[in-house]
């Protein structure tokens, strides 16, 4: 019994190395120099293989390439700074003042210079306003939805119900470009309107809090009519409160959804001002694709909010899978 | 007789959520028929062309070349992704310690975004500073061409005698199978614990009195009970795959493209028909209503298939 677990443990282990082996890499990339990406330092250790010129009293060696052996004994090279630019050409300097070496270093400034080389802020910006609408307002009509399915009885509740479900499973790239045309019609193309308002709603959630919202006790709802509560009182006073956590949890998900949707964006803003992460890491990546540890290190900060979200929020993430019921 | 007054009340709630799904669901769904049937350009609607779109799909290579491309695509990600996924599920539900933590482990590829994670494989397959060539230069095999490479998978495994319509999924697309898989597992094996964790405890143990082997144990009691689950996997996960886009643009996509078109799925075909150059509207709405059709199909065809399979 004992050494199955152990085998457990190392099957587990090594499929998350796989799992995990895509990150460690974006991250010793996001800190190599490029140039030594493109000498082939294609492994996980961020170290940068250079001669140095020692400077007579300096601490600090400077980088250098030697470019050919000039007479005397001594060395023409070419100084770089830290980032593989040249800063001095064509010096002559004594052959015993070069040395050879190879380091780990990291290349932190890879970050600033990626934020500063497209306008991540303003991505950023977009983003956070998008998805914080999106989830307020996915919220507010989901509750108000849910509480009308769950709690009340009224004519055509199936029907508007099924056409609920029925436009639940219709996928996103089939109302695309119809939308495309009805938000053009609207004047909406390259506004933050066609970002936020088509996704103000979310069945899902609408499912989610119905489900929650009808495993409440009716004695609740009766004691609080008897009370002289109204309908809306009932739902702000009774019903919300008891519903912190799968609230917590709808919200989670349309935010994750929200900040992470790229082919609607895509599609309907064009202007660089408007556009939101994905969308603008997309284009950098266009931009600068051979400049490997700019990108990957984009890649993490556009990673690193959602993966703190998560690890934050995840029992409540986790437990929502257990409990929702999401088997078919 | 008194009549009984209507109460608005309830519509009321509902009004801001059908709103919403009325305008920005219903309605471009009934359009996209309208616009697949005229001749339609951003500013309206042009004559009046029946099914000639879809005549033009038929015999339009490009189509029917990323419907096989989206096949290839289902083929390989669904099988691997649920077989994978119910492993890594069955061994977390095995152990205690530490399973919060694999858990995790596992589910962060999900939650992260498929545009940043495209970007860090595209690189990882890069064929000069990527991390597989490298991986396969330390173990002595030579650099492959991953992303670029068109020939099929088949074709490199078992050399050039393999005639082309056999050779499989290309490189190319086999990378993206990878990632796709990769991206997709962490959900899956959640849901699969979530599933294994309603089996009772006391059927593996009558099992075990009665000297059933662990593999006859999984056989006979997990794969049957955990089916509601497999179906459930099973059906979401083929749709997912059929509508994959984001790592196909971010991959293969502007400014350089995939190899030879091989990388190209339906939806992408869509998205290059109906805003790429040609701005194609009322094809690409063609396309999308055949993608709807598909799905409708095999969500019907599992529903069904799931009635008769249920325990």
């Amino acid at each position: 019994m004992h050494e199955k677990k152990i085998v457990s443990y190392i099957i587990l282990s090594l499929c998350g190395i796989f799992m995990i082996l895509p990150f460690a890499w974006m991250l010793s990339t996001s800190v190599k120099s490029q140039l030594e990406i493109n000498k082939g330092n294609n492994g996980f250790i961020p170290y940068v293989e250079s001669d140095y010129l020692e400077l007579a009293g300096e601490s600090e060696l400077l980088r250098c390439k030697i470019l050919k052996p000039a007479p005397g004994d001594s060395l023409w090279i070419n100084i770089f700074d830290e980032e593989g630019i040249i800063i001095s050409s064509y010096l002559k300097v004594p052959a015993s003042a070069v040395t050879h070496k190879k380091s780990i270093k990291f290349i932190f400034s890879n970050f600033a210079n990626a934020w500063k080389k497209v306008p991540f802020g303003r991505y950023f910006l977009n983003t956070i306003i998008v998805s914080c609408t999106c989830v307020f307002g996915v919220i507010v009509t989901g509750c108000l939805a849910a509480y009308a399915f769950a709690r009340m009885k009224f004519a055509g509740k199936e029907l508007i119900f099924y056409l609920f479900i029925s436009m639940m499973m219709v996928p996103q790239p089939v109302y695309i470009i119809p939308s495309y045309i009805l938000l053009h019609k609207l004047g909406w193309l390259n506004t933050y309107y066609a970002l936020i308002v088509p996704w103000l709603a979310n069945i899902f959630t609408i499912f989610l809090l119905r489900q929650h919202f009808k495993s409440l006790p009716q004695e609740l709802f009766d004691a609080a009519s008897i009370d002289g509560c109204s309908r809306f009182g009932a739902l702000w006073r009774i019903v919300l409160p008891l519903s912190k956590g799968v609230i917590a949890t709808a919200s989670i998900f349309a935010f994750i959804g929200s900040w992470n949707s790229f082919m609607w964006p895509l599609v309907m803003i064009d202007s660089p001002q408007l556009r939101v992460l994905q969308v603008g890491l997309s284009y950098f990546s266009a931009e600068a694709s051979s400049q490997t540890a700019l990108l990957m290190a984009a890649s993490t900060f556009s990673i690193l909010p959602l993966v703190l979200l998560f690890l934050i929020a995840q029992k409540q993430i986790m437990a929502s899978f257990v409990s929702s019921g999401l088997k078919g | 007789m008194v009549k009984k007054k209507i109460d608005f009340g309830p519509y009321l709630y509902l009004l801001p959520a059908l709103l919403i799904v009325v305008v920005f669901r219903l309605v471009p769904i009934v359009l996209s028929f309208l616009v697949s049937f005229f001749e339609w350009t951003i500013n309206g609607a042009g004559d009046f062309i029946g099914f000639n779109n879809y005549t033009k799909l038929l015999s339009d290579p490009g189509f029917w070349q990323s419907m096989l491309n989206t096949f290839y695509l289902v083929i390989f990600v669904v099988p691997l992704s649920l077989i994978l996924s119910l492993v890594f599920a069955n061994f977390l539900n095995g152990i205690t310690r530490l399973r919060a933590f694999f858990r995790t482990v596992y589910y962060i590829p999900t939650v992260t975004s498929m545009v940043a994670v495209s970007i860090v494989w595209k690189i990882i397959f890069n064929q000069q500073t990527g991390l597989m060539n490298y991986l396969l230069g330390l173990i002595g095999i030579d650099p492959l061409g991953w992303l670029a490479e068109s020939r099929g998978i088949f074709q490199l495994m078992f050399g050039d005698g393999v005639p082309a319509w056999a050779g499989g999924p290309s490189l190319a697309l086999f990378s993206i199978i990878i990632l796709t898989i990769w991206k997709g597992l962490g959900y899956n094996t959640i849901i699969y614990l979530a599933g294994l964790q309603n089996i009772p405890e006391t059927y593996y143990e009558a099992a075990s009195i009665d000297g059933a082997s662990k593999f006859t144990r999984f056989y006979k009691i997990t794969l049957p009970l955990v089916s509601p689950t497999t179906f459930y996997v099973l059906m979401m996960t083929t749709i997912t795959t059929f509508q994959v886009f984001s790592q196909i643009y971010l991959m293969t996509g502007p400014p350089v493209g995939g190899p030879l078109g091989t990388t190209k799925v339906i939806v992408y075909y869509l998205f290059e028909q109906g805003f790429g150059e040609s701005q194609n509207l009322s094809y690409a709405s063609a396309i999308a209503l055949v993608v709807f059709f598909i799905i409708l199909g095999l969500t019907l065809f599992q529903r069904k298939l799931e009635k008769k399979v249920h325990y």
